[in-house]
């Protein structure tokens, strides 16, 4: 039988550790709504600019934007966006996981060259590449206090100069889509150079716009604000299913550390009354003896 | 005519206007009732908003305009605060 003060010692501490992991469940909930509420606010935008990009672009075809060009792959930067802390499950996990999957499929030839390039956004891929001695050009861990357009631009800049001068010549963007609190899509996008895939579907639209200044101008203008919120779009897509994952996986462990809370106290219980029941019958023969000389 | 003008972290405005003076990158112009199709790029300047009550100025970073059939969207990169 389990010694008594041993179990309550036990009790006291899950009990501590169920409260921290309600607490940060109920912190996550509140995250996961602001996360939630700035992809509402950005959609509006994304849509309209991939609305006028496309109406653009329909007869536009050969392209002259140094983003839209492919080239041969030489260089390639991977950009694996995960979170900074951990207790979200599998998360950063799967993140990494199919981040390296890519790799080894796509670009095992650039790794052993070292022209493979890694852009970690998040403590926890950029704890994971430079361990692995990885080519880990850059961390953003700053990026999620306070994740907005602005500081998503700043990276997003990084990554178009760096194609433009040529230091990769392609840029691909592995992070969890948010689809609802418990389910993340893991996705991996291409970001540069731009795919052409919107213009077919939008040719159908036709309005005689007057174009200021020119077509080739608005759309060289465009080209850069469609990648920026695309980057955006994943860097808030993977915030919030952070805290979709860490409140899932914190109510998980809420309800486990009541389960095991159940069964420590039961044990608990039968100790405490085996001990009365050991007293009693100390007492009883005691007496017995006494009674019997 | 309807005016909304959209940032990537929230709509700023969006309501009924009579007209709105934005900054184009080929000089400044004003969009009245019934202007035609129009799209064209901006520049950093002050959107200037009239309506039924009244003026409003929102100085915008680089962004983008699209008029049709009355609806008028301003896509601005960022607002500045002054």
């Amino acid at each position: 039988m389990a010694n008594l003060k041993e179990v309550r010692l036990r009790i006291a501490s899950v009990n501590s550790t169920q409260q921290i992991t309600k607490a940060m469940k109920m912190v996550s909930a509140a995250k996961l709504k602001r996360a939630t509420d700035a992809i509402t606010q950005m959609r509006p935008y994304a849509n309209k600019l991939k609305e006028i990009l496309a109406n653009l672009s329909a007869s536009l075809e050969g392209s002259a934007s140094v983003f839209a060009t492919e080239r041969e792959v030489k260089n390639v930067l991977v950009v694996v966006v995960t979170s900074n802390r951990g207790l979200a499950g599998a998360f950063n996990a799967n993140a990494i996981k199919t981040a390296n999957l890519l790799i080894q499929n796509k670009y095992a030839a650039h790794r052993n060259n070292g022209t493979l390039h890694i852009l970690a956004i998040g403590k926890k891929a950029q704890d994971f590449y430079t361990k692995n001695r990885m080519n880990v050009i850059g961390n953003h861990n700053e990026l999620f206090n306070g994740l907005n357009f602005e500081t998503s631009t700043r990276i997003a800049d990084v990554i178009m100069k760096g194609f433009e001068e040529g230091q990769w010549d392609r840029v691909e963007v592995i992070y969890n889509q948010f689809k609802n609190a418990a389910v993340q899509i893991l996705t991996t996008e291409q970001l540069l150079p731009l795919a052409k895939t919107e213009s077919a579907a939008a040719s159908k639209q036709n309005t005689d716009y007057i174009l200021e200044p020119s077509q080739a101008e608005i759309v060289e203008e465009l080209i850069p604000k469609s990648i920026k919120i695309q980057l955006y779009k994943a860097l808030l897509d993977s915030y919030a299913s952070e805290h979709g994952a860490r409140m899932t996986s914190m109510d998980k462990a809420t309800d486990n550390a009541g389960e095991l809370l159940k069964s420590l106290r039961l044990s608990y219980n039968q100790a405490r009354q085996a001990a009365i029941t050991n007293e009693i019958l100390e007492i009883v023969s005691g007496a017995n003896a006494l009674s019997a000389q | 005519m309807q005016l909304d003008i959209l940032t990537p972290d929230k709509k700023i405005f969006s309501g009924e206007v009579t007209s709105v003076q934005v900054p184009g990158t080929k000089g400044s112009f004003e969009v009245l009732n019934d202007h035609a199709p129009i799209i064209s790029t901006l520049e950093k300047g002050n959107v200037k908003v009239k309506s039924k009550d009244g003026v409003e100025i929102f100085t915008i970073s680089s962004g983008v305009i699209e008029v049709l059939k009355n609806k008028v969207t301003v896509l601005a990169e960022s607002l500045i605060q002054e």
